[in-house]
């Protein structure tokens, strides 16, 4: 999934991250009473003592929500001097028109950790010459590790400009004209045929199944808007990317519900959680209308195996709703599990494929989060034409494509490419996860992204998210790492971290290791 | 299979009107000089393709602006994982300076201020987000651009309330009818958020002069509502008076209005002729708008290859001027030889100095002043002069019997060949009114349409559909 843009942070901003900050909140739904004991037990006589209450809590939260004062009602940003000659004006009396309450809200949401620390390294970035203490950064799931491959294939194969290629002539007119928004044929072509390497040949991609976008980031609201309507849910199984808290509640109004998973599990996705999550949806009166699963998964890099992929789309099935698979990760793993997607799954076997919906990016298997290329893979005709026609909001560049066509169609270095990258990462991941290891830090199994799920909950303070963000707050501003904490990927469990390898080199590890471990020696002393 | 959204499956993306299905005829039945010469010639699309060979020979003299090249490649690794929502510096800077450029550099534009967005597409679609809530609304001067009921109100849930204006006043946007609209929309409980306009407008080809945006700017302050302005054909005026930016108004007497209620939407897609690069501009004076903006534009980046080419490109003044004042000059003489040739044969269209297209006036031809009639004229035109014109009522035009039509996606020999096909076509509606009128001279009887207008009004080409067409499958 493509991380969140680094941003330069604004003044005001920077005065946020000096102190933890809140966790947002997870949104305004009701809360549902469950009827007293009384009533459950079929004693009728306790029917009005618990009923009567209930029934006057719904009603006062729905006057609440009804009357909940306007957000519109207040102005958006400083008020500009010029206001007071607005309210000399004969109708002078009604409020400024200020933003929508999606802007007001986004505007004073405080921002997660997740970006608080991407800000803080964007100022005061880490290099091991022209600055040795600046702020290391671990919390960008980037790969910087095989680039260079993807930088010497353009030197040796685009010898000139970008209108000349592999294919022969292009004129401009051919890059700036209009072209269908969804993506030009050539590379959905070629991108069927990389997302069939990538899967190590087990799955064909019918390319007009395929939607094209400016980056999963799109993909991902896009295939909301088709899926939901606004007061809807998803199913999630928590920890999960923070960035889905808004690619899809931002705008549509779809909300995310966790379905938490267990270190004693591994982490792994359980189906009877997600069955007690539906109900528990059902009985507030939200509707259910899709399960999103990563896989591999993202913070904590899991694979889905057959058995788990199975039952998930049984569960869809009976529930009548759709799923969508996140498979970003699909070439970068690294371990020893092996990957199935879903399509190989729902291709193989009888299951209904229209509700199936798979994501996938460039952003990640072959780093090139700069030039936003997300696909969607869908096998809903319905979901496949309303989305070519929401592409036209975030259509790619089409020189862009035309380079990526060439590049994605010479199956050779791609083959090279894959193999070299899974090999870097797994080098890269044993050496850092082996480093933390004799920190007395362990991390859970994973086979697959650019990151390594810590556990640190015994240098935590207080077993909470409280004490989770104070070792956070210390990582960054003392120890100058930037780590994503659990609770910023809504993990129930106290003291896990994200750590992202795959932006450092080998000489970069025992510098992050020490820091980290001025931090754990401190705070072994403190207990 | 599980259920959809209200979204994937109502008809709110607007695809379903005259103005798409006359590109879906063109889609059909293309035109082309050699191997299709009695196809469809496409006039239904504003596009801009009169200097693409000057662009040609930059890019080509420039191979470090594009990191496809050997010189190019070694920026590559910074340009290829950047993705930071604020752009490149130096992509931001250079757009500021081509917006200060095609503004004749009357107005200050702040690189700081500038959000970019898939296009002018998703540009409109985030200002609707960031400034209405489902259910509010915006006013909207007629005749309008069919896209904007997809861009402003499909996933946003914002509504568009138009606002009538007239040709015998060349279409000027009156305060009485602003008033008009703003009351009725209060007494139907929609709240008014702002006022949405297009200058140069699309499809009319006029600019609005600086009273008029002055009077907007004054109506706007004193409502407390936004107003969003459509720029995006800003670089396309090609004689007569200089174009004039809300911008330009507002920077004149800042202390007169709310500097945040004022917004502008821009592309590169129109100007410049590069719709496929994809780069949509929201530029406003509201603070807390371009957070939120910027945040939103994660939806839409432009890719960082584009934006290190077009760094280059916009920041090369020399070749900037070059382009854009022979950009003008083409316009001009296209515009010239298209609308000339149309009053050869007595077709006027509305003066206009600016945009890719001129508002056609085929009233007259019009057997009652009614949208049906419109749309049967407007059939024939399709299926038998085998031109993709937009007939007005797509554009909520509320008189009927005027067309758009494009003049600049084409080459010199095309167009004649569609003036030719319109010259033809006229001839025979002559004659046949001719044959009409002696008819009814010789008979005293009068006589319902002649039976050639009925066969030609009924007749359809493979894959037309009627402008009430269902759910289309896209290409």
């Amino acid at each position: 999934m493509t991380p969140p843009p680094r941003r330069k942070a604004d003044a005001e901003e920077d005065s946020k991250t000096s102190s933890p900050p809140r966790r947002p909140s997870s949104g305004t739904g009701m809360r549902v009473i469950v009827p007293l004991q009384g009533l459950v037990q079929g004693r009728g006589g306790l029917v009005l003592g618990s009923v009567i209450p209930c029934a006057l809590f719904y009603l006062l939260q729905f006057y609440l929500k009804r009357h909940r004062p306007s957000p519109s009602d207040e102005p958006a940003g400083p008020i500009p001097r010029t206001q007071s000659r607005s309210l000399l004006s004969p109708r002078g009396s009604s409020p400024p028109a200020s933003a929508s309450s999606r802007a007001s809200a986004i505007a004073k949401a405080s921002d997660s950790p997740y970006y608080a620390g991407n800000d803080k390294c964007s100022t005061d970035a880490y290099h091991a010459v022209s600055n040795p203490r600046g702020v290391i950064q671990l919390g960008l799931a980037e790969n910087q590790l095989t680039l260079d491959l993807v930088r010497d294939w353009i030197e040796s194969n685009l010898k000139e400009s970008l209108l000349g290629d592999l294919q022969g002539e292009l004129s401009i007119r051919g890059l700036a004209t209009y072209h269908p928004f969804h993506g030009l044929m050539e590379l959905k072509i070629a991108v069927a045929g990389f997302m069939h390497q990538v899967m190590q040949g087990s799955v064909s991609f019918n390319p007009s199944q395929i939607i094209l976008a400016s980056g999963a980031t799109p993909v991902i609201e896009n295939l909301s808007f088709c899926l939901g309507d606004p007061g809807n849910a998803f199913l999630i199984p928590s920890p999960y990317y923070p960035g889905f808290d808004r690619d899809i509640k931002l705008r549509t109004g779809i909300e995310l519900i966790p379905v938490p998973c267990r270190s004693t599990d591994g982490f792994s996705l359980s189906i009877a959680a997600l069955e007690r999550a539906y109900t528990q949806a059902k009985k507030r009166g939200v509707k259910v209308r899709a399960v999103l699963v990563s896989n591999p998964s993202n913070p904590v890099g899991n694979l889905l195996s057959r058995e788990t992929l199975y039952d998930l789309l049984d569960f869809v099935t009976e529930k009548n709703i759709h799923l969508i698979s996140d498979e970003i990760y699909a070439g970068s793993n690294h371990g020893n599990g092996q990957f199935i997607s879903v399509a190989e799954v729902v291709e193989a076997e009888d299951f209904d494929r229209s509700r199936v919906h798979i994501i996938y990016g460039l952003s990640k298997d072959l780093s090139l989060p700069g030039f936003r290329v997300g696909v969607l893979y869908s096998y809903n005709e319905t979901v496949l034409a309303a989305a070519r026609k929401m592409a036209r909001f975030s259509s790619i560049s089409v020189p862009t494509q035309r380079l990526l066509v060439s590049m994605l169609s010479d199956s050779k270095f791609i083959a090279e490419y894959l193999e070299k990258n899974r090999e870097r990462l797994r080098k890269m991941y044993a050496l850092f996860v082996d480093g933390l290891k004799q920190l007395g830090i362990e991390c859970a199994n994973s086979s697959g992204g650019f990151y390594c799920w810590a556990d640190m909950s015994k240098y935590i303070r207080s077993y909470s998210e409280k004490g989770e963000l104070e070792l956070w707050d210390k990582l960054l501003n003392v120890a100058k790492i930037n780590v994503t904490p659990g609770s910023a990927c809504h993990c129930i469990e106290p003291g896990w971290f994200r750590c992202c390898f795959a932006t450092l080199s080998e000489r970069d590890i025992p510098v992050v290791m020490e820091r980290i471990r001025s931090i754990t020696e401190s705070c072994k002393v403190n207990h | 299979m599980g259920v959809l959204s209200r979204i994937a499956t109502s008809d709110g993306h607007g695809e379903n009107c005259s103005y798409f299905d006359g590109w879906k005829a063109y889609d059909n039945d293309p035109y082309n000089p050699v191997d299709n010469p009695d196809g469809v010639i496409q006039m239904g699309l504003a596009e801009n393709q009169l200097c693409h060979e000057l662009m040609e020979e930059w890019v080509k003299k420039n191979p470090t602006a594009s990191i496809c090249t050997e010189e190019g490649a070694s920026k590559f690794k910074d340009v290829a994982i950047f993705q930071d929502y604020h752009g490149l510096p130096a992509f931001t800077k250079a757009v500021a300076q081509f917006m200060e450029k095609v503004r004749g550099g009357r107005v200050k534009v702040n690189p700081d201020r500038i959000v970019m967005s898939g296009g002018a597409t998703g540009a409109q679609e985030l200002m609707a987000f960031c400034l209405a809530d489902p259910g509010e609304a915006f006013l909207i001067p007629t005749p309008f651009y069919p896209g904007f009921a997809r861009d402003f109100c499909w996933r946003t849930g914002v509504k568009l309330l138009p606002v009538e204006c007239k040709s015998w006043n060349n279409y000027k946007v009156t305060r009485a009818a602003l008033e008009a609209e703003y009351e009725k929309a209060e007494k139907a409980n929609i709240k008014v958020k702002g006022l949405l306009i297009t200058n140069p407008s699309n499809p009319l080809g006029t600019m609005m002069d600086r009273e008029t945006l002055r009077e907007l700017l004054v109506w706007i302050n004193e409502k407390k509502i936004h107003l969003v302005c459509d720029e995006i054909f800003a670089g396309t005026v090609f004689s007569g008076e200089e174009f004039i930016s809300v911008a330009e108004v507002f920077q004149e007497d800042p202390q007169s209005y709310d500097e945040n209620l004022v917004h502008v939407v821009c592309s590169l897609s129109k100007d410049l002729g590069m719709p496929g690069f994809r780069v949509g501009i929201v530029y406003s004076y509201n603070d807390a708008v371009v957070r939120c903006g910027r945040r939103m534009s994660s939806f839409g980046l432009v890719s960082t290859q584009t934006q290190h080419l077009l760094a280059a490109m916009l920041s090369d003044d020399e070749f900037m001027s070059k382009l854009m004042v022979e950009n003008a000059k083409r316009l001009s003489e296209r515009h010239e030889k298209f609308t000339s040739g149309l009053a050869g044969v007595g077709i006027r269209c509305l003066e206009s100095n600016a945009g890719l297209f001129c508002w056609m006036d085929l009233r007259r031809m019009l057997k009652e002043a009614t949208v049906e009639e419109e749309n049967k004229l407007w059939r024939v035109i399709i299926a038998e002069v085998k031109l993709n014109v937009s007939p007005g009522s797509s554009f909520h035009c509320s008189e009927p019997g005027w067309f758009r039509v494009c003049f600049a996606n084409m080459d010199d020999e095309t167009m004649q060949e569609a003036l030719g096909r319109i010259r033809a076509f006229v001839s025979r509606v002559n004659e046949v009114e001719k044959k009409k009128k002696k008819k009814r001279w010789e008979k005293g009887l009068r006589l319902s349409m002649p039976k050639r207008f009925e066969e030609m009004s009924s007749m359809t080409p493979r894959g037309i559909m009627s402008p009430h067409s269902p759910l289309v499958q896209a290409t």
